[in-house]
């Protein structure tokens, strides 16, 4: 499958990918840590940007279908199950509730759909929070533990990092395959304009279903390696603000384009941490403290001015030049 | 082309950054300074600053100046466990933090993975019972806390039902399992058991269950903007049964919130500024002059902390980590020899701490101690 | 009886205010089709405002007046301005998008100037309390209940009875037919920003005495608004009055009488009931669908 990419481009995505293998060789601990939660976090953002970038439905409850993978996960393997069983059902729990959630797209339209998908999150977290029984509660899932691969213990910071980087490679290119199919250039349609769509035949409530089935797959599958990574889980990771912080993520990357949720959550998690590691004079410090502030700022102005991204902006400022 | 270039500039900063000096002793505060634990970690954190500050000023730690770097957790224990890895990496001598039981809980395992000193101001009895080598308190853990207001309760109230408040976080909901625990020991009832959330407004509801309880104490387990505002509703729909709290609900900053309202609230607090000891009262002065406030409990923990690692240090004679960890098991430190560690304190084997602590009332917008309470060691 | 008077009172003067916040949901969204995530910084923001003129030695009622100004001119005219206006075109999810850039970075840029700690504020109303055939009604409740009633009256009264009120409402319903009738419909719409900008002060002035001043204060409130205004219905004041009732009395009712635990959840399932079975709210019209 070429994915419409030629051959020099495939050349440049390998020569990426081994370049991201040898990374964390130079890291430590942290490093290589930060490195696997980017990872595990593009690979939520690709379930987000086909939501939302692609298929135009804002979800405002990602990090619900995030946090019930991870807690599906951590819970299975607790119970006795390989971690390799647990994941697909756990991404199979998502796809369910991502169902459910998408739901009332066959009853109301658009902005009350992601008013649903936040009511959503807030109950998810309630009900993380509540039942001690089941998630722990407060005290959430302790000591949870990283799989083996074909006799491979993933235990260590590196090999677990390999899986997490495995596992966003797989991501994207099941992405990019979906992208270049028919139903890809469906979700684009419906995005556009959904009358259009309709009348050229596209059923858009089974395209809306899918969209909200699709992202929640992406982050249960995230949340799966999410807890093995952390080794702890309790609700404030799932709360309704990271949902958001996603979103926003994806926005600032470029919504709606391949390569938005690599920058976008680049600039949410890593950019912080690269600024604090500079050096520790007082512009740095300064920099940390107003690190929040410019994001948002940064948010507001690529929607007003740049509704590309980062990537539209990178776009634009090459074509003047 | 960006994004290898990105990621070369990201592999020379994560990687340069642990090459300082070796001449300092490496500190590094893990701490609350944003979400519920913000007061808790500000006060700690300062703490930790202000006897810093003392000790590089005569001299520092065997003649070695003390670094400290600050992150913050925002409350959040992956978060922390994260920062802790960072410090970790960048060889902390020691780690100070975090001050949430939920997030130390995590964290510890880090430091200990990297046999770390590592002092927590979290108060949750599963602390210390993980069998980690490297984690010390400067606080009662609730397990210790609980026993000490419940005794007061039944003793010194004389008590035969509680109404309990809590609010529903970690904190709120282990002091909550082990009060219970404590309260059926002594046979005294627990009348009503009121779930409150993080942030909660309006406590109406949560006043009114108390009173129909109709018990003869409300125990009531918050942070510190909900203690404020629970005590403005109780005041308001008059409750008149005695208040009791452990710690938290008697600090400066409820007591600042609250107003009027939280005259006559009372219990047990561990460590007070307001303490009838010389050296707490002057440590409460010198605090509210560097930051113009008045220091709670965590405050004198984060500045315990720093004291307890120059003793400990002292005594291993080196600064060798795994040496101050052991010096830190089953010993004991006079304010004699350590001025900075405020009272006597003894170190058990699990990292828990036993000294002195207070019954205190708030009385005219003030803590007042009304008794001292000895060592359990003591008894 | 007593008791459920009580939690219907204190739920009143925590939904009064819940309601002020909607009314500002409402009026955004029926003159420029715009939902504002930022409605609770929209709050938090003027609190700080008062506590910087405190600090700087002015009396509280000053200090609130120079934070009216402050409001209109920031988070009315220059919000329309620099955030609305250019994506008001755009549709609704830009602007939700863009109004939850402009809350992160209100909120951060308070904490890093005032720390992340709750800040104590001066009480507005007095002290006492009176026992009303057993029920503890509180100044500040009563207070609470009769600045936001009288404020949401006045705002009835000025948009049914008033030339210029009818005028905003004519820009709202139909903007083309109020330009031809020579109304200015930029103006208006400049008009309902400012409201909502002081609707907002005088919440911040009613909430921050027993909220405390925080720079995430305006999460709990801004959540709360919206809500408040989808189960209401968000092209209804009278909407927005009710559905802040309704929350702020349920949450206690619901902690009292179901569930401290999911005393949340309780309003929360009505919201999405709301939005599944009545989108419109349970005062609202059905709006045509916009292409």
């Amino acid at each position: 499958m070429s994915l419409g990419l030629t051959r020099a481009q495939w050349l440049a995505v390998l020569a990426v990918l081994v370049a991201l293998a040898l990374l964390p060789l130079g890291l430590k601990r942290f490093g290589i840590y930060m490195l696997s939660l980017w990872c595990v976090f593009v690979v939520a953002g690709h379930g987000l940007n086909l939501t939302m970038g692609y298929a135009g439905q804002i979800s405002l409850g990602h990090a619900a279908f995030f946090g019930i993978g991870a807690y599906a996960s951590a819970l299975l393997v607790q119970a006795g199950w390989s971690f390799w069983l647990a994941l697909p059902a756990a991404g199979a729990i998502c796809v369910a509730a991502g169902l459910v959630v998408g739901f009332p797209a066959l009853r109301v339209q658009h902005h009350y759909l992601a008013f649903a998908t936040l009511g959503f999150n807030v109950l998810a977290w309630l009900f993380f929070r509540n039942e001690e029984w089941l998630t722990g509660g407060n005290f959430g899932v302790r000591n949870i533990t990283r799989p083996a691969l074909f006799g491979r213990s993933l235990d260590g910071d590196l090999a677990f990092f390999y899986a997490c980087l495995a596992l966003m490679a797989a991501a994207s290119y099941a992405t990019a395959w979906l992208l270049a199919t028919p139903w890809g250039r469906a979700f684009a349609a419906l995005r556009d304009n959904p009358i259009r769509a309709e009348s050229l035949g596209i059923d858009i409530r089974a395209y809306t279903l899918a969209a909200f089935a699709l992202g929640a797959l992406y982050a249960g599958v995230a949340g799966a390696f999410f807890a093995p990574l952390v080794g702890y889980i309790d609700p404030s990771p799932f709360h309704l603000t990271h949902s958001l912080a996603f979103m926003m993520a994806i926005i600032v990357g470029g919504a709606g384009r391949f390569f938005g949720p690599f920058l976008g959550i680049a600039v949410l998690i890593l950019l912080p941490e690269w600024l604090r590691g500079i050096s520790g004079g007082a512009l740095t410090r300064i920099a940390q403290e107003w690190y929040l502030v410019g994001f948002g700022v940064l948010v507001m102005a690529m929607v007003v001015w740049c509704p590309g991204g980062l990537l539209g902006l990178a776009g634009r400022l090459r074509r003047r030049a | 082309m960006r994004t290898r270039a990105y990621a070369a500039s990201l592999v020379l900063a994560l990687a340069a950054a642990p090459a300082a000096a070796q001449q300092t002793v490496k500190l590094f505060s893990i701490v609350e300074l944003s979400g519920p634990g913000t007061t808790a970690g500000t006060n700690f954190k300062n703490g930790v600053e202000l006897a810093v500050k003392e000790v590089n000023a005569a001299g520092g730690i065997l003649g070695r100046r003390i670094a400290t770097e600050t992150y913050d957790t925002q409350t959040n224990p992956q978060t922390a466990k994260a920062l802790a890895q960072k410090a970790v990496d960048s060889e902390a001598f020691a780690v100070m933090g975090p001050v949430f039981s939920g997030s130390i809980m995590v964290s510890m395992a880090e430091t200990r993975r990297a046999g770390v000193p590592n002092f927590t101001g979290g108060e949750a009895a599963g602390i210390t019972l993980q069998g980690n080598p490297y984690v010390f308190r400067t606080s009662f853990s609730q397990a210790t806390g609980m026993p000490k207001l419940a005794n007061y309760l039944a003793s010194g109230l004389k008590v035969k039902s509680v109404a309990i408040v809590w609010v529903n976080n970690d904190f709120g909901k282990g002091g909550r399992d082990q009060m219970t625990k404590e309260l059926a020991a002594r046979n005294i009832k627990v009348a009503a058991d009121v779930s409150t959330d993080q942030g909660q407004v309006d406590f109406a509801a949560a006043v009114l269950r108390a009173k129909q309880a109709n018990a003869d104490a409300l125990f009531v387990y918050l942070n510190e903007d909900e203690s404020a505002r629970i005590l403005r509703e109780l005041r308001k729909q008059g409750y008149d049964r005695p208040i009791v709290g452990e710690t938290t609900i008697m600090g400066q900053k409820v007591i600042d919130l609250a107003g009027e309202a939280a005259n006559g609230v009372r219990g047990h607090v561990g460590l007070t500024i307001d303490a009838p000891n010389p050296a707490i009262r002057a440590f409460g002065a010198k605090f509210e002059k560097e930051y113009n406030y008045k220091s709670d409990h965590n405050g004198i923990k984060g500045y315990f902390a720093v004291f307890a690692l120059k003793a400990a240090t002292e005594k291993a004679g080196k600064l060798d980590r795994k040496a101050v960890a052991q010096a830190l098991k089953n010993a004991c430190y006079k304010t004699a020899e350590h001025p900075g560690l405020l009272m006597d304190v003894c170190f058990d084997d699990k990292g828990d701490i036993d000294r002195e602590s207070f019954l205190v009332e708030v009385k005219g917008g003030k803590q007042v101690v009304v008794e001292t309470l000895p060592p359990l060691s003591k008894r | 009886m007593a008791d459920l008077v009580q939690l219907l009172v204190s739920g009143c003067a925590t939904g009064a205010v819940y309601a002020l916040a909607a009314m500002g949901f409402v009026l955004l969204w029926q003159t420029s089709g715009t939902i504002n995530f930022a409605q609770g910084e929209f709050v938090m923001l003027p609190a700080f405002a008062m506590l910087a003129g405190l600090a700087l030695g002015l009396p509280l009622p000053l200090a609130f007046l120079a934070s009216l100004v402050v409001a209109a001119l920031v988070l009315g005219a220059a919000f329309k301005r620099v955030v609305v206006d250019p994506l008001v075109r755009a549709g609704v999810l830009p602007l939700v998008v863009a109004t939850l850039g402009l809350s992160l970075a209100a909120k951060h840029a308070v904490r890093v100037g005032f720390s992340a700690e709750a800040q104590p504020f001066p009480q507005i109303f007095p002290e006492g309390v009176w026992n009303v055939l057993g029920v503890r009604v509180s100044a500040a409740d009563v207070g609470t209940l009769l600045v936001a009633g009288a404020l949401l009256a006045a705002l009835h009264l000025f948009i049914t009875r008033t030339l210029f009120g009818r005028s905003m409402q004519a820009c709202a319903q139909n903007p083309d037919a109020a330009r031809v009738l020579g109304i200015d419909v930029a103006g208006m719409i400049l008009a309902t920003f400012v409201i909502n900008a002081l609707l907002a002060a005088c919440a911040a002035l009613l909430v921050t005495p027993v909220w405390f001043a925080r720079f995430d204060m305006g999460e709990a409130i801004g959540l709360k608004a919206f809500f408040a205004a989808i189960i209401g219905g968000f092209n209804q004041m009278r909407g927005a009055l009710l559905g802040g009732i309704l929350l702020g009395v349920l949450e206690n009712l619901a902690a009292a009488y179901l569930s401290a635990q999911y005393k949340d959840g309780v309003a929360l399932a009505l919201f999405v009931l709301v939005i599944l079975f009545r989108p419109e709210g349970l005062l609202g019209r059905a709006e045509e669908r916009k292409v």
